[in-house]
């Protein structure tokens, strides 16, 4: 029986998770914390220095309003985040991110991020709210000023590391803590605390990927979001939103690099295998979607649907011209020292784009021959992911900040006491974890995990007491949790292959099933991101015994035991999603999926789909909550 | 396999207190062997080439091999980490060289100044004033609607 030994941590406030928004929550919660004396507990399932969708680096900011310097307004970043996401978004929420994000920016650098500048100092921009930045260290530096602040605290600032949060403990309505073990050593964790900030990431390999061999590792966000967030506010019962909202990325094929600097900096156009610019040849499409078919830019979404288009009528490969965008901005230098000195430049940022964040891409360029100035390289859309803090929006319903309400916000339920906690009273979220507040991206996300952080310990304050957290869940929850590692011991012998055994499932064999109902049934890459109702309903069917089967997981070890309870999460991820999916009947994001029987948008869907679980009757509750605007 | 371990090279980190890229990876795939003091990544199919323990590995033992199912054989991309900056030497499959050097940071690594020398404006929790602002926003205050 696998006896792990039990570790208690009470703490203030507890922030689980150690990437971009955690990093941003631990900094600024060390600063209040100090004041009034409370203790701060961080919890990393990896090492904070390389933790997170940032692990890798970046090179650019995606999220820089530049207030200060007075071209760009809140009103303008809020209208440009709603029309992105077809009219769903919590406008409260995107402008309390925004009204602070710049501030977060301006720490970066500080803290010894590189952000190219010109000759007059002035940031440069790759697109109007992007900044370059040299991001190799982006992670590392962010990491090191939480960390410093949280050293600060003395003993009442712990971070703890490879320990990996599975699930939350509640005191009846309100959040007491969470649980979860060491991926190092047999040791279960039951932290105790007054206030959660649930900060995981994302969601990836919820659907089968495009490359299933070694390039299983190569997903866009990183392999190591299994959706942690998502499962705690679920399982906690809070209420969620924008489920349905998957982001599918179009990047450069397989290596999955960054576009962003090739459509925003160098201007490149992408054609088909006809030569033709679907960004042109569709255009007539656009005036389907409603006002947000006439926007500028075009919604991501969109963008995505008038290449997939293309596919679906044969006319791929799409290439992405680097040749012809890096020869136009060179031709445009008279000189020929000059322009030769330009073309070095341009090559040296070209690479850079990809070293500083997606590697894999470099090693394919090099493997291929490819020299951007010369040859171009393929784009496509890749499979489906959950990223609240990019151009998805799944994640927990959360309240707006006070100030920020209006008489119509207020109505429609938007506040209810402290921001961005969720409808679980002191279980707060961050990044990823929060819903309905797209385009955060890596900066919006940290100055979210500050702005939570802030109001969790407000909450500490004015609810100054330890939540009571029943020792017998908690040793039931060990003994679940746990339980996959006896499971193999027990039925080993039944089997000479560890893998293939009546008795259990292991957890990467799990995982495929999921991810290949996901893809038939789910608007996944094989279905061309179609479904419909009786597809959706397969799908539910099929997870029904995966949940079932999810008691008769299996783990040789601790690492498998993390793959184990990640591969549930994922599960309650993949839930959450096709129960919106159904509940949403209309089409309002075509580049991310369609449904076949409702392929248009409806005006009566300019709504939130919203779910939430209830653990102790164990059903689902789908909710339509209205969009209001504030501008 | 994505990140692979040169046995020749691997010390299993014996002189260090903790085996470095088992350290660092944040997938949680590199561990050391105890019984060869070698370590190795158990998990390719599921390492997003990030690079860190390339990067962390004191002996270089560490190096990426592009995943087999896409990326056809002989390209190289090594990089040599500094405390300010990075260089990358990229080979290609057809023996063409390139090297490239990027900046990494700007301030000395451990000196990262959690308020960047900006005071706080307030000391109101009720305040959406977060620590560092409205100094640190470039403004008087917060921006309003």
């Amino acid at each position: 029986m696998a006896n792990f030994q039990t570790v208690e941590v009470t703490t203030d406030l507890l922030i689980l998770g150690g990437g971009m928004a955690a990093c941003g929550a631990a900094v600024e919660a060390a600063y209040w914390a100090k004041k009034h004396g409370l203790k701060v507990v961080v919890v990393d399932k990896a090492a904070m220095d390389r933790s997170g969708a940032v692990a890798m680096g970046l090179s650019a900011i995606n999220q820089y309003v530049g207030l200060k310097d007075g071209e760009n307004t809140l009103k303008d970043y809020i209208n440009y985040v709603r029309n992105d996401l077809m009219g769903i978004t919590r406008e409260d929420l995107v402008a309390n991110i925004a009204r602070h994000v710049d501030s977060t920016v301006h720490l970066f650098e500080k803290w010894g991020l590189p952000i190219w500048k010109d000759e007059a100092g002035k940031y440069v921009h790759e697109g109007r709210w992007q900044l370059m930045i040299n991001g190799e260290s982006y992670k590392v530096v962010v990491a090191e000023a939480a960390k410093n602040h949280m050293s600060s605290l003395g003993d009442k600032g712990q971070i703890f590391e490879r320990v990996f949060v599975v699930a939350p403990l509640l005191d009846g309505d309100r959040v007491a803590g969470a649980v979860g073990f060491s991926v190092r050593e047999e040791k279960f964790y039951v932290f105790k605390a007054k206030a959660v900030l649930a900060a995981m990431g994302g969601a990836v390999h919820v659907f089968k990927p495009r490359s299933t061999g070694e390039g299983l590792g190569r997903a866009w966000y990183p392999p190591w979001n299994s959706g942690s967030s998502a499962y705690f506010t679920i399982r906690a019962g809070a209420e969620m939103t924008c489920q349905e909202v998957r982001f599918i990325p179009v990047r450069f094929k397989d290596g999955y690099g960054p576009v962003g600097a090739w459509f925003l900096l160098f201007k490149s156009r992408a054609t088909n295998a006809m030569g033709e610019d679907y960004m042109q040849t569709r255009k007539p499409e656009l005036e389907k979607w409603g006002p947000y078919g006439k926007v500028k830019p075009v919604p991501a979404n969109l963008r995505n649907w008038l290449g997939m288009m293309d596919i679906l009528d044969g006319k791929g490969p799409i290439y992405m011209r680097t040749e012809e965008a890096i020869q136009k901005i060179a031709s445009a230098v008279v000189d020929e020292k000059e322009r030769k000195k330009k073309l070095k430049e341009l090559e040296s940022e070209a690479w850079e784009d990809f070293l500083d964040m997606t590697i894999s891409q470099a090693i394919l360029w090099a493997s291929t021959n490819v020299e951007p100035e010369v040859k171009s390289s393929e784009i496509a859309a890749s499979e489906p992911y959950f990223i609240g803090s990019h151009s998805g929006a799944s994640g927990a319903w959360v309240s707006g900040p006070e100030d920020l309400q209006t008489e119509a916000t207020k109505k429609a339920g938007y506040f209810w006491g402290y921001g961005h906690m969720s409808t679980v009273k002191g279980l707060f979220c961050a990044g990823d974890a929060t819903g309905a507040s797209s385009h955060k991206f890596s900066s919006g996300s940290h100055a979210e995990g500050r702005i939570a952080a802030k109001e969790a310990i407000r909450f500490i304050v004015e609810n100054n007491t330890q939540p009571k957290v029943d020792n017998a869940e908690a040793q039931k929850l060990q003994s679940e949790i746990t339980k996959p590692l006896d499971t193999f011991q027990e039925n080993k012998g039944k089997s000479s292959d560890p893998n293939i055994n009546p008795e259990f499932i292991k957890p990467k064999m799990f995982m495929f099933r999921l991810q290949k109902i996901m893809d038939e049934y789910a608007g996944g890459v094989s279905a061309q991101f179609c479904t419909n109702k009786v597809g959706l309903e397969r799908a539910l069917e099929l997870l029904a015994y995966l949940k079932e089967d999810s008691t008769k997981l299996a783990a040789e070890d601790l690492h498998e035991l993390m793959r184990c309870w990640e591969n549930v999460q994922r599960m309650w991820q993949a839930e959450a999603h096709v129960r919106t999916i159904l509940f949403r009947e209309e089409t309002r994001w075509p580049g991310y999926y369609r449904r076949a029987d409702f392929p248009e948008m409806k005006q009566e869907w300019l709504a939130f789909a919203n779910c939430k679980y209830d653990p102790k009757a164990d059903k689902w509750e789908m909710l339509k909550r209205p969009v209001v605007s504030i501008v | 396999m994505p990140s692979f371990v040169i046995p020749e090279k691997c010390d299993g980190c014996k002189a260090l207190d903790k085996t470095a890229c088992q350290h660092i990876c944040p997938n949680d795939l590199m561990v050391l062997n105890k019984e060869i003091m070698k370590a190795f990544n158990r998990e390719p199919e599921m390492c997003w080439e990030c690079y860190n323990c390339v990067k962390i590995c004191p002996t270089q033992a560490v190096e990426v091999r592009g995943y087999a199912d896409f990326v056809p054989l002989g390209a190289n991309v090594v990089p040599l980490r500094s405390s300010d900056s990075i260089m990358w030497t990229v080979k290609f499959r057809n023996g063409q060289l390139k090297r490239f050097k990027f900046p990494i940071r700007t301030t000395e690594e451990g000196k990262a100044v959690p308020d960047g020398g900006w005071k706080t404006g307030t000391d109101d929790l009720k305040s959406p004033l977060l620590f560092t602002e409205p100094d640190s926003l470039g403004m008087s205050g917060v921006a309003k609607l």
